[in-house]
């Protein structure tokens, strides 16, 4: 076999290795896709009667993109867990110690996160539905809107892989998970970012969260009071599709240096 | 292939900077010939793990030579790859997933083909008697059975050197003979071992060769024997039912120490140079003096005092 086939085939492996976690531990894994939906529908009933939306629509129609978004913050920490305990654990030496390509460690992972992301979305999306959420600009723009969440969610994983392999045991992740949460909350996942405060606004709607929360509504056609008064608002496609791509350029070669420095 | 060095490293240097997380090297020479086992041995903090993970090319060394299976641990990290096996310091399996599981997941990792790689699962299960708990998730398994799955996953493609780091450590003592009895087995089949360990016993029991390091550096290299004989004598105990008799003891033992005696308790240690001779003196001298010992013995020194003598630092025994 070529190189780059024996890559793909490593990776493969690294990649069904997550899938046979899942297989010997379905119940965990069960768990974590139906997390997001937990939040979904405490968030929904705790908030919902509060809410005044235009139209009277139902406080889903903006809540529903916005835990999507959420959903992929909350995946860094799966990612992270993963790999800081592979490296706590010595799983990371024996894979560096073996003849296998190294970048496969990190593509089976990239692939195996994605996957799990993939599945927790459509049964979110299932719930979503249920819920009397809906897309109203037809499906291409839908599909957009699952892309660019992906794509968030593509560029969460790098940064993942590279705090997971710098911080010096499992224990230091409790720290990096608190602080998920006030990152989701300072973001447009719950309410538009135009009803803030404007000083807590204008820090909300740079968050990559918002960009692909607010561009996930532009692009389903749910409402968001920031996309016609902000800059950020209206621009959220672009924005959704550039602040990915501007964490991976920063983590993807952070985190390949970070790899090649276990060696150090 | 009788006598080829496998592993040849000089004048190795590392220095950690920031200091915390882990015993530099300072000037490591290490031989190792092909199919015998040699024990680095050292207290913690020697730099013994240090020395594995750049001979297994998972650290980068600041300066000096190594080469393992006649490749350079620097330049040629994949081709070492292929010809090592790794059990590190805590077994590096897969917890979540079966003992059977992690093992035809690293054949893959090796690039066996999926048949051949169950296959070798099998054998490796069979040969390592894990046979029973192959299906268990290796969460559930012993710390021997942890370890010997850790063995089994570094021997899926034969190995021409394996290196073992501190199999033992955290081990009770019935886990640690399971382990030596794997090791014993491996060194039976021909493979070239490097064994890390801080436990004298565990070196003289495994290693045909045993290199001491202490700070970085090897201090003392040798067969055990060897290494036993560096310190010059052999020791004749004297084991006495009365203490009253010491003082008389010694008075007869001083003309044929070869160094100072030591007391302890009941037992007095002479430093003899001719072993027979000092013997028949001292039994002859005894039975003159009407004075019946409990006990007479002649013996080697331990590595635990060539240790103690060449580095000043006592190891675990």
């Amino acid at each position: 076999m070529t190189t780059l086939g024996w890559t793909l085939a490593d990776s493969w492996t690294i990649t069904r290795r997550t899938l046979t976690h899942w297989r010997n531990q379905p119940g965990l894994i069960i768990f974590s896709w139906f997390f997001p939906v937990l939040m979904l529908l405490v968030f929904g009933s705790l908030l919902g009667g509060a809410m005044d939306l235009p139209d009277g629509q139902s406080y889903y129609e903006l809540l529903v993109p916005g835990i999507f978004a959420l959903t992929m913050l909350f995946g860094l920490e799966g990612t992270m867990t993963a790999v800081t305990q592979d490296k706590e654990k010595g799983v990371t030496d024996r894979f560096r110690s073996l003849p296998m390509s190294s970048a496969a460690v990190v593509m089976g992972r990239a692939i195996a996160d994605m996957l799990d992301t993939l599945i927790a979305l459509a049964v979110l999306v299932g719930t979503g539905l249920a819920l009397g959420w809906r897309w109203h600009e037809g499906l291409p723009k839908a599909l957009a809107a699952f892309g660019l969440l992906l794509l968030l969610r593509f560029a969460l994983l790098w940064i993942g892989i590279y705090i997971g392999l710098s911080v010096r045991n499992a224990q230091s992740l409790t720290v990096v998970q608190v602080l998920v949460w006030p990152i989701g909350f300072l973001s447009s996942a719950f309410v538009a970012t135009s009803t803030m405060p404007a000083w807590l606004g204008t820090i909300s709607q740079w968050n990559p969260l918002s960009a692909a929360a607010t561009a996930a509504r532009t692009l389903f056609g749910n409402p968001d009071a920031s996309i016609t008064t902000t800059w950020v608002g209206s621009h959220s496609v672009l924005m959704a599709i550039i602040s990915p791509l501007l964490l991976t350029a920063v983590f993807l070669p952070l985190s390949a240096h970070r790899y090649r420095n276990l060696s150090r | 292939m009788t006598t080829q060095q496998v592993i040849e490293a000089a004048d190795v240097r590392k220095n950690y900077r920031g200091g915390t997380e882990g015993a530099g090297l300072n000037g490591f020479d290490l031989t190792v010939t092909a199919g015998t086992v040699t024990g680095l041995l050292g207290p913690n903090g020697a730099g013994k793990t240090t020395a594995v993970r750049i001979l297994s090319t998972l650290l980068e060394m600041d300066s000096g030579q190594a080469s393992v299976a006649g490749y350079d641990v620097r330049r040629q990290g994949a081709e070492v790859r292929r010809r090592i096996g790794l059990v590190g310091q805590y077994a590096a399996i897969d917890e979540v997933l079966t003992g059977r599981q992690n093992l035809t997941m690293f054949g893959r990792l090796n690039h066996l083909a999926h048949a051949k790689a169950a296959k070798r699962a099998d054998e490796l299960l069979e040969q390592f008697d894990l046979v029973a708990a192959a299906g268990q998730a290796v969460g559930k398994y012993s710390g021997g059975m942890r370890r010997r799955l850790d063995l089994a996953a570094s021997l899926i493609v034969a190995p021409d050197v394996l290196f073992v780091d501190e199999p033992t450590t955290g081990l009770d003592p019935a886990a640690r003979l399971e382990v030596w009895a794997a090791v014993r087995q491996l060194v039976s089949n021909g493979t070239t071992v490097l064994l890390t360990t801080q436990y004298l016993e565990e070196a003289d029991q495994l290693a045909d060769r045993i290199s001491m390091l202490k700070d970085g550096k090897v201090v003392a290299e040798g067969t055990p024997d060897q290494l036993k004989t560096q310190l010059g004598s052999d020791w004749l105990d004297l084991v006495l039912t009365d203490p009253a008799e010491l003082e008389v003891v010694r008075r007869l033992a001083e003309p044929l120490a070869d160094g100072e005696l030591k007391i302890e308790g009941q037992r007095l240690s002479v430093p003899v140079k001719d072993r027979t001779r000092a013997l028949v003196v001292m039994a002859n001298s005894l039975h003159e003096a009407n004075i019946e010992p409990e006990d007479i013995t002649l013996r080697r020194p331990t590595l635990d005092e060539v240790f103690l003598h060449l580095t000043g630092s006592k190891v675990a025994v």
